[in-house]
C-alpha cells in the first residue's frame, strides 16, 4: 500500500509552491500512490555496490575561462518580467504583516 | 519587537560551555561570474550584469569559471585542507526571489575541499586550533530592497525590487567544525577567526576581502550546554555578520540571550536570526518551512570536478605565505616590541615596512618612516600611506642618505617633500632644491665665527662646563647655512673652539 | 497545392541549390499549406509568414552571391516550442510562458539560421514536454495526419504531425524518453534521438537535463542525417557538450551497406506488451535483414525491466528543480490572489494556475523522490539502475555493431484514450526509455502498417554512445529495404490531409 497520504501530498505541494484544493489533494494522493508503488521497485534492482550514474557520457573538468561576455542590456533582462520598477523586478511582499 | 533578556556574561560563562561553529562566505574577485560570462562588478546599474544564465531564464545552462575553481583550491590548501579528489556541484532547492532558478548551485556531499585547520591566535598570546570541516564553491544570490512600510525593511516593506547582478558571482562557503572550550573567549576567537580568514583571501588575492561591501560574509553558530553535559545544546544560527566587531557582538549576544532561556528552564528555538549591529541585538529570522529539506541532488548541467595532483602543486606553488605565520616571521626578524608591531599592523603598513626594509633600510627606521612622517603626510591628503606618490625603495634610499651623514632629518622631510611633488628621485629633487649637507669645513668656520661674534659669552659659559649653551650657537649657524649642516659636527667644531 | 511540399529535403536543397527553385517559392509552398491545414492538424502553436519569407528571400540572396551556409540552405524547417527563439514566443506547450518572446536564441536556433534555413514557426507539444500524445499540451492537442482522431504521440507530435502531413520538410525535436521516436514512429516519419550532448542543449527549455537531447524529425533518414549534421557539434555554452566531432550522419547514409553488420534483438523488448501487428512487421524486418545477409542475434538486457521505474523517478526529480524557476517574477505569467499577498502566495497561485495537471503530478512525483529520507531509495536508486542499464547495453555492444526494437508498443491509439491512467500513458516509452537512460543515440524508421488498424509502425535502431554514424547506417539501410518494396517511403501511402475529416 501506498505511503502517499493527503497530509504528505500537501507537504510536497508546499515544497514546490503550488497551491492545492483539498480536492486535488485526494486525487493526486490516489494517483501518485498508483505510480510510486510502480516505481519504488528500482530498490530491488540495485544492491549498496552499484556506482550511481548522475551523467549518461562520463566527462570531467568542463570549465570556462574566466572571461567577461556581453551580458543583456537592463531592458533585455527585464522584457519579459510581470513587473519591474527602478530597473528591477518587482514582486510582492516577502512577509506577512504583523 | 520584545526585547531579549540577557543574563550577565560572567555568569553565563560560569553556568554554560559555549560551542560555536562558523561559516564564512567569501565572494571571489574573479572577472566574470561563477556560471556565466557576466562581470563580477560591485556597483553597476542594477540588472545590467545578467544573461540568461543568471537570471535563470528557460533554456539557459550553466558553465564552470575555472578561475572561479582554483581559486576555491587555493582557499582550500591555505586552510591545510585536502582536496576532493572529485568534486562535485549539487542543487540546494529552495524558493526565494533573489535566487533566479529557485536552486542554489553549490556543493553537497563532495565538497571541493575538506579537513583543515587553522591556527588562531589572540591578543593576548592565547592560541587555538580552528578545524575546518570543509570548504565548498557556490554562487551569490541576488539583492533585494525592500520598498514602503516604515522602516525600508523586509517587515512590513509593501513591495520588494530584486537586482540579479550579485546573482552567480562566486563564493566560496567555508565551514569549521564545532569550535569547543573557548570559554569567555569564544566572541573574541569568533572575530579572531574570520579576521584570520578575511586576511588570508586577501592576502592571497581571491577575493577583495571588504566586508562592508559583503565579500566577506559570517554566519555565527551559537549553543550553550550545562557544564559536564555531553549532549550539544541546540543552536541558533546568526546570518550575516558583516564586520569583525559585530562577530564579537552577535556570538556575545547570544551566549547571554541562550543563557537567560536555559537558565529559566526554557529551550532554544533551532532557528536564524538576524544581527542589528545599530541596535545590538539578534532577532529570530523568517521561520523557512523548507529549510530542512533542500532536496539537494548532483547538478546535471556540469560535470564532476576531478583536479589532477599537477593542478593541485601548481595552485599551491602560488599561494603566499600564511599571514599569521608571516606577522610571526616578520615581528622576530625585525625585533620590534608588541607595541610598535601592532602600530604597523593597524595602520596597514606591513607591506611597506617590509619592502623598505628589503630595499635596504634599517626596520626601525623603515617603521618610523611610515608610522611617523609617512602617515602624517597621507592624513593631511586623506589617502592611506600606500597609495602616496612615494615607493618603498624611494623611502629606503633617503635613509641611507641619513645614514651616511649626506641629508638631516630635516632635509630628508623635504626630499620626501619633493618626491611626493613629483620632482623625481631623491637624488634628482636634492640636486633641483639643492639640498645636499655642506661639508665644506671652511664655510662652517666661518658661520660659527659669525654667529660667535654675535654671542661673544658663549665660549666662556661652554668653557665654565655650561655645554648646553652651545645650542644657540648651533640654531643661528644652522639658520645661517638654511639647515644644510650637520648639526653633529657644527658642535664639534664649536666645542673644539672652547677649548 | 504545390508539389514541392511532398519532396524530401535533400531533394528541395539541391532543387534550391541548383536553382530550379527558390527558397522563397519552397518556403511559401509549405506555408500556405501549413496556414490550410494547420486547423486540422494544429501542428503549429505559432506560425509568422513574414519572418520566414524574410529569411527565404535572404537565403536566395546568399545564393545568388555564391554563399551557401549548409547542405540544406534555403530549407525551411519547423521548430519545437521547447526551443527559444528571440523573434517568436516560445512557451514549450505550458500557459505559464503563453507569450513569452525569449531575449535569446538557443545554440540550435542559431545553427539553423546559420545554415540559411528559414524557420516556419514553433510546433506544439506536451506542456514541457511532459506527455505522449500532445494531449497534455495547454493550446491543444495535435492530430496525427493518418488519422486525425488519433493521437501523433508525444510529446513532440507538433513536429512529427507537421512532417508527416507535409507542412514543413523537417522539424526538430527534443527526446527525453522517446518525444521524438515515438511520434515519429505513430506517424511514420523518421526520427532520430543524437547522442546525448551530440547536440548543444542550450536554449532547450529543460525537461530532465541529464536525459534531454535535441534531434531531428523528417520523411527521409538522409534528411534527418542532413538537420542533425547542421545541429550538431560542440557548444561551450553547454558543459554536457561532446567536445569532439561525431563525423557526417549524411556520410554515414549514403554509404550504407550491409557488409559484415551484426544486429541484436534485445529479449526483454521483443514479445510482451507489443501489438501484434507491430511485433508481426519488426519480425518482417528481421527476416528482410537476415534475406541480406545481416547476422542477427538475441540479447540479454535484464536491466530494462527496470528502465521505467527509474526514468520516472530521475525525470520528476530533475524537472521538479528546472520547472521552480517559474515563479511569476523574471518572466512569464503571474497570478496575485486576493488581498495583500506575499511573494510566495503569489508563486504558488501562479504555478498552480499556469501549470497543467501531468506537470504539477510530475513536480510533486519528484520533489518526493528528493526529499530527504527518500533520495536514496527512489533518486539514488533510480541513477544506479542507469549504471546496470549502461552495463547490459556494454555487454550487447560488444557483440553487435547495433539493437533492433519496435519503436513503440502500440500504433497510435485514439485522442482521450488514455488521459486518465497516468501508468498507461507511462508504458508508451518503453522502448524507447534505456536509450536516454544511458546517453546512446536512437531512431525510428518507418516499417509498415499493422495489419489491425493499417497505422503506420516504426522500428528502433540504437547504437553505442557517439556511434550515431552506424544508428543511421541502419537506419538507412531498412528504409531501402522497404522503399524498395513499396517504391517510395512510407509516407507516400498517407491519406490526402485536404480532404481528410477530423
Ligand atoms: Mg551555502
Ligand atoms: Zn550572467
Amino acid at each position: 500500500m501506498s505511503e502517499i497520504t493527503p497530509d504528505l501530498v500537501r507537504h510536497l505541494a508546499s515544497l514546490s509552491r503550488i497551491l492545492v484544493t483539498d480536492e486535488e489533494v485526494e486525487k493526486l494522493a490516489g494517483e501518485l500512490g498508483v505510480i510510486v508503488d510502480a516505481v519504488a521497485e528500482v530498490n530491488k534492482a540495485v544492491s549498496g555496490d552499484v556506482v550511481p550514474t548522475s551523467h549518461p557520457i562520463p566527462m570531467s573538468n568542463v570549465f570556462r575561462e574566466d572571461e567577461v561576455r556581453p551580458s543583456l542590456s537592463q531592458q533585455e533582462a527585464l522584457s519579459g518580467a510581470p513587473d519591474s520598477a527602478d530597473g528591477k523586478f518587482r514582486v510582492a511582499a516577502i512577509l506577512d504583516e504583523d | 519587537m520584545a526585547k531579549d533578556q540577557l543574563m550577565p556574561y560572567e555568569q553565563a560563562i560560569e553556568q554554560f560551555e559555549v560551542v560555536i561553529g562558523l561559516e564564512v562566505h567569501v565572494e571571489l574577485n574573479t572577472k566574470s561570474k561563477m556560471f556565466c560570462g557576466c562581470a563580477n562588478e560591485f556597483g553597476s546599474e542594477p540588472n545590467t550584469n545578467v544573461c540568461p544564465t543568471c537570471i535563470g531564464l528557460p533554456g539557459s545552462l550553466p558553465a564552470v569559471n575555472k578561475k572561479a575553481v582554483e581559486s576555491s583550491i587555493a582557499i582550500g590548501l591555505a586552510l591545510g585542507c585536502q582536496i576532493a579528489p572529485t568534486g562535485r556541484f549539487a542543487r540546494k532547492n529552495y524558493f526565494y526571489p533573489d535566487l533566479a532558478k529557485n536552486f542554489q548551485t553549490s556543493q553537497y556531499d563532495e565538497p571541493i575541499a575538506f579537513d583543515g585547520k587553522v591556527d588562531i591566535e589572540l591578543e593576548d598570546g592565547e592560541k587555538f586550533e580552528v578545524l575546518i570541516e570543509r570548504a565548498h564553491m557556490e554562487e551569490d544570490a541576488g539583492k533585494l530592497t525592500h520598498v514602503g512600510g516604515a522602516t525600508g525593511r523586509i517587515q512590513g516593506a509593501e513591495y520588494s525590487l530584486v537586482d540579479y547582478n550579485r546573482a552567480g558571482v562566486p563564493l566560496v562557503e567555508i565551514v569549521t567544525k564545532p569550535v569547543f572550550g573557548a570559554g569567555a573567549k569564544a566572541p573574541e576567537l569568533a572575530a579572531a577567526y574570520v579576521r584570520a580568514i578575511r586576511d588570508m583571501v586577501k592576502a592571497m588575492n581571491v577575493s577583495d576581502a571588504r566586508m562592508e561591501r559583503g565579500n566577506v560574509r559570517c554566519d555565527a553558530n551559537v549553543s550553550l550546554r550545562p557544564r559536564g553535559q555531553e549532549k550539544l545544546g541546540t543552536r541558533t544560527e546568526t546570518k550575516n555578520v558583516n564586520s569583525i566587531r559585530s562577530v564579537e557582538n552577535a556570538v556575545r549576544y547570544e551566549i547571554q540571550r541562550q543563557a537567560h532561556i536555559l537558565a529559566g528552564g526554557g529551550s532554544i528555538t533551532q532557528e536564524t536570526r538576524h544581527w542589528h549591529e545599530d541596535r545590538g541585538h539578534t532577532s529570530a529570522g523568517r521561520p523557512k518551512s523548507d529549510a530542512d529539506d533542500y532536496r539537494y541532488f548532483p547538478e546535471p548541467d556540469l560535470v564532476p570536478v576531478v583536479p589532477a595532483a599537477e593542478w593541485i602543486e601548481e595552485i599551491r606553488a602560488t599561494l603566499p605565505e600564511n599571514p599569521a605565520l608571516r606577522r610571526k616571521r616578520l615581528q622576530g626578524d625585525w625585533g620590534f616590541s608588541d607595541l610598535e608591531f601592532r602600530d604597523v599592523l593597524n595602520a596597514d603598513l606591513l607591506d611597506q615596512v617590509e619592502a623598505t626594509v628589503a630595499a635596504g633600510a634599517q626596520p626601525q627606521a623603515a617603521r618610523k618612516w611610515w608610522t611617523g612622517e609617512l602617515s602624517r603626510l597621507a592624513n593631511a591628503q586623506d589617502v592611506s600611506p600606500d597609495e602616496l606618490a612615494i615607493t618603498p625603495a624611494q623611502v629606503a634610499r633617503i635613509q641611507q642618505l641619513i645614514d651616511s651623514g649626506d641629508l638631516t632629518d630635516r632635509l630628508a622631510r623635504d626630499v620626501v617633500a619633493g618626491v611626493l611633488a613629483g620632482e623625481g628621485e631623491p637624488e634628482e629633487v636634492i640636486e633641483k632644491r639643492g639640498l645636499k649637507v655642506v661639508t665644506d669645513e671652511g664655510a662652517l668656520v666661518a658661520a660659527i665665527d659669525a654667529a660667535l661674534a654675535q654671542q661673544p659669552d658663549v665660549l666662556e659659559k661652554i668653557r665654565e662646563g655650561k655645554v648646553q649653551a652651545a645650542g644657540a650657537v648651533i640654531g643661528a649657524v644652522m639658520k645661517a647655512m638654511g639647515g644644510q649642516a650637520d648639526a653633529a659636527r657644527v658642535r664639534e667644531l664649536i666645542l673644539e673652539r672652547a677649548n | 497545392m504545390s508539389e514541392l511540399v511532398f519532396k524530401p529535403a535533400s531533394e528541395l536543397a539541391q532543387l534550391i541549390a541548383k536553382k530550379e527553385v527558390s527558397s522563397l517559392e519552397v518556403t511559401t509552398a509549405f506555408f500556405d499549406r501549413s496556414e490550410k491545414l494547420n486547423e486540422k492538424t494544429f501542428s503549429y502553436l505559432h506560425l509568422d509568414r513574414d519572418k520566414a519569407l524574410a529569411a527565404a528571400k535572404q537565403a536566395d540572396a546568399e545564393l545568388a552571391a555564391g554563399n551557401v551556409s549548409s547542405p540544406l540552405h534555403g530549407v525551411p524547417i519547423a521548430m519545437k516550442d521547447v526551443l527559444t527563439t528571440k523573434d517568436a514566443p516560445s512557451t514549450a506547450g505550458s500557459k505559464i510562458l503563453q507569450g513569452w518572446i525569449p531575449p535569446y536564441d538557443s545554440t540550435v536556433v542559431r545553427k539553423i539560421r546559420e545554415a540559411a534555413m528559414p524557420i516556419l514557426g514553433k510546433t506544439n507539444m506536451d506542456e514541457f514536454a511532459m506527455g505522449s500524445s500532445t494531449e497534455f499540451s495547454a493550446y491543444g492537442p495535435s492530430k496525427n495526419p493518418w488519422d486525425l482522431t488519433r493521437i501523433p504521440g508525444g510529446s513532440g507530435g507538433g513536429s512529427s504531425s507537421a512532417v508527416a502531413g507535409f507542412l514543413a520538410p523537417l522539424a526538430t525535436g527534443s527526446d527525453t524518453g522517446g518525444s521524438i521516436r515515438y511520434p515519429a514512429a505513430v506517424t511514420g516519419s523518421v526520427g532520430a534521438k543524437p547522442t546525448y550532448g551530440a547536440v548543444s542543449r542550450y536554449g532547450v527549455i529543460a525537461l530532465a537535463s541529464s536525459l534531454d537531447q535535441i534531434g531531428p524529425v523528417s520523411n527521409t533518414v538522409l534528411d534527418s542525417a542532413l538537420l542533425q549534421d547542421v545541429i550538431a557539434g560542440y557548444d561551450p555554452m553547454d558543459s554536457t557538450s561532446i567536445p569532439t566531432s561525431l563525423g557526417s550522419m549524411a556520410e554515414a547514409v549514403r554509404r550504407a551497406d550491409f557488409k559484415g553488420l551484426k544486429v541484436g534483438v534485445v529479449k526483454q523488448l521483443s514479445s510482451d506488451g507489443f501489438q501484434a501487428g507491430i511485433k508481426e512487421l519488426f519480425d518482417d524486418t528481421i527476416a528482410k535483414l537476415v534475406a541480406q545477409g545481416v547476422e542477427v542475434v538475441e540479447v540479454d538486457c535484464p536491466s530494462f525491466e527496470y528502465a521505467i521505474a527509474a526514468y520516472y523517478l530521475i525525470l520528476p526529480a530533475e524537472a521538479s528543480s528546472n520547472l521552480a524557476r517559474y515563479d511569476s517574477v523574471r518572466f512569464g505569467m503571474r497570478v496575485e490572489p486576493e488581498g495583500n499577498p506575499t511573494i510566495e502566495r503569489v508563486m504558488a497561485a501562479t504555478r498552480e494556475a499556469g501549470f497543467g495537471p501531468e506537470v504539477k503530478r510530475r513536480i510533486i512525483l519528484g520533489t518526493y523522490a528528493l526529499s530527504s529520507g527518500y533520495y536514496d531509495a527512489y533518486y539514488g536508486s533510480a541513477q544506479k539502475v542507469r549504471t546496470l542499464i549502461q552495463q547490459d547495453l556494454d555487454k550487447a555492444f560488444s557483440q553487435v555493431d547495433v539493437l533492433l526494437t519496435p519503436t513503440a508498443p502500440t500504433t497510435a491509439f485514439k485522442l482521450g484514450e488514455k488521459l486518465d491512467d497516468p501508468l498507461a500513458m507511462y508504458l508508451n516509452d518503453i522502448a524507447t526509455i534505456p536509450a536516454n537512460l544511458a546517453g546512446i543515440p536512437g531512431m525510428s524508421v518507418p516499417n509498415g502498417l499493422a495489419k489491425e488498424d493499417g497505422l503506420p509502425s516504426g522500428v528502433q535502431s540504437l547504437a553505442p554512445a557517439m556511434q550515431d554514424a552506424q544508428m543511421y547506417r541502419v537506419g538507412a539501410l531498412i528504409e531501402q529495404l522497404y522503399v524498395a518494396q513499396w517504391g517510395a517511403p512510407l509516407i507516400a501511402q498517407a491519406p490526402n490531409l485536404e480532404v481528410a475529416n477530423g
